[in-house]
């Protein structure tokens, strides 16, 4: 008796695991769009039906899902590798990365170069550069943060140049080490540090090579360090993907991206 | 040796049962090693000797794991140096000294002991990483992730004390009272030498957990990967360093990671097994 029932339990379970998951459409990649990528798919939920699941996990796991199979869309915050061709990508959006310091800091602006000489050590002293007589602490992202990747091509650096004083993971961390850090400079999505400054944070965004971050400077293209958002795929799109993939593109969401300080690509 | 009456069919459904369970635990373990074994294998014949440099580079291909072991051990050390004195002598204290609070305060401590480690991670960095800062900057550093770690295993190493003691025999305590021996002397002549080896083992036990601990020790480290020459220096554990590279990390970056994984196994293991000999050889002597 008892074992007829565990059986047929079994039995169901062994059938809904078979059953193909056709209207499920399933999106992975970047922790900087997934947030975005969340309101969009609830949206497009309620329009279409279709059932969306988004889970964050950096542009890397984009990838590799994306390669394997295991999601529809990867969500990846910078452009195809050329190692990644295999790949087709999306362009949905841009975004810009950001240099934060704390807004008690008196210094307002740094070249290039002077941020080339903050990160390499060569500059440990925030007197020198029109602040107060402290050490600076250096923010850096991580290995493999596509945010990393940008910033060290933007500056012409390798990474074993860089002399951190504190490695973080999400933009998130990097924006509390900096707004409980007087003397602490750090670099994260410029859609993350506009909104948390919005919302009170102890936080400056410092121009750059004179283009003052803003996300009119990122849609315009003058901002030198922007990126785009991306969802690649492999292969044909499903019917399901290729109707997602028209509705996060449609002009009309174009609010939904600037409540989320993205630019939608214009069309 | 436990023998199983076939009378019962209710008694061998159960048998099976434990042991379908037991299998699977054993299964699960068995299969947590294969993966971390057979991931880890090509990287280890390629760059196992690499492994004891200091250079982790994993965009450059160069993966030494000397200064993030060296980061795990000093940061789980301190914390151990700091937290298990305090517990034993808290733990004597409330036992032998002021039993009337001794039940409020390890309800209290069992209260601590479920507090979530993220959250002791989110007040490291939002309350010690700060302070620290305002007399050695950066304030993320070896100190910080001892200190949140360390307040991490006192409630479960002053509990594991307590128990220990609790199992004494009455005997001793009679005993010393007999001899008209003091209580600090009793304590340090008799009671802790004779419960050392279990509180020593719960301590080991302890030691393990601070150097598994992953998500508060990458809020309050300060994650840079280099030798821990001060106490106000940034550290990166291993552990921390899966948890920030994982997601992110692709091709022989991704295999290093696992074989850091297999290398926490391993000394886990290692701590394991140190404990039982300890408590084993308490046994023997009971």
């Amino acid at each position: 008796m008892q074992w007829k029932t565990l059986g047929s339990l079994l039995g169901v379970l062994w059938l809904a695991a078979c059953q193909p998951a056709s209207d499920k459409l399933v999106i992975t990649g970047s922790s900087t769009i997934s947030p975005l990528m969340a309101e969009l798919a609830e949206q497009f939920e309620a329009q279409s039906g279709i059932q969306v699941d988004v889970q964050s996990g950096g542009s890397g796991r984009g990838i590799s899902d994306a390669r394997q199979g295991l999601a529809d869309f990867g969500m990846v915050s910078r452009a195809l590798k050329t190692d990644e061709q295999d790949l087709t990508a999306h362009l949905i959006g841009r975004d810009g990365i950001a240099m934060i310091v704390n807004s008690a800091n008196p210094v307002t602006a740094l070249s290039d170069s002077q941020i080339v000489a903050i990160y390499t050590g060569e500059q440990e002293n925030w007197s020198t550069l029109g602040g107060s007589d402290a050490a600076i602490t250096v923010v850096h992202k991580a290995d493999g943060r596509s945010t990393q990747e940008l910033f060290l091509k933007h500056f012409g650096l390798n990474n074993d140049q860089v002399q951190p004083d504190m490695v973080i993971g999400e933009n998130q961390q990097g924006i509390k080490a900096v707004a409980s850090d007087v003397n602490a400079i750090g670099y994260v999505s410029i859609g993350s540090a506009i909104y948390e400054a919005d919302a009170g944070a102890p936080l400056r965004l410092l121009p750059l090579s004179g283009v003052p971050a803003t996300l009119k400077g990122v849609d315009q293209g003058h901002y030198p360090l922007s990126r785009e958002l991306n969802l690649v795929s492999q292969g044909e799109l499903s019917e399901a993907a290729r109707e997602l993939l028209d509705f996060i593109t449609d002009p009309a969401r174009a609010e939904t991206y600037h409540d989320y300080y993205f630019l939608p690509v214009s069309r | 040796m436990i023998t199983i009456s076939s009378r019962f069919p209710a008694d061998s459904l159960l048998t099976w049962l434990l042991r379908l369970t037991g299998a699977a635990a054993v299964l699960v373990l068995g299969g947590i090693i294969a993966v971390l074994l057979i991931q880890s294998a090509p990287f280890l014949v390629e760059h196992g000797s690499a492994l004891w440099r200091n250079d982790w580079q994993p965009g450059q291909a160069r993966y030494g794991m000397a200064a993030m072991i060296a980061g795990s051990m000093v940061v789980s050390v301190l914390a151990l140096v700091i937290a298990g004195p305090l517990a034993v002598l808290l733990a004597a204290w409330l036992r032998y000294f002021a039993p009337l609070i001794r039940r409020p305060v390890l309800v209290l401590v069992e209260l601590m002991a479920g507090i979530p480690s993220v959250v002791y991670g989110l007040w490291g960095m939002l309350v010690l990483v700060p302070w620290i800062n305002q007399w050695a900057p950066p304030g993320a550093s070896w100190l910080a992730a001892s200190l949140v770690l360390a307040l991490m295993i006192l409630p479960l190493a002053l509990l594991v004390t307590d128990t220990a003691l609790g199992q004494l025999p009455a005997r001793y305590l009679q005993a010393g009272q007999a001899l008209s021996l003091s209580r600090v002397g009793m304590l340090r002549r008799v009671l802790l030498p004779q419960a050392g080896p279990a509180i020593v083992s719960g301590l080991v036990l302890q030691f393990g957990r601070a150097l598994g601990e992953t998500m508060a020790v990458l809020m309050v480290a300060g994650n840079v990967v280099q030798w821990p020459t001060s106490l106000f220096d940034p550290v990166r554990t291993l552990t921390a360093n899966i948890a920030l590279e994982m997601a992110y990390a692709t091709g022989d970056h991704r295999v290093a990671l696992f074989a850091s994984g297999l290398l926490l196994l391993l000394v886990t293991s290692v701590l394991l097994m140190l404990s039982w000999r300890l408590r084993g050889g308490r046994h023997e002597m009971a």
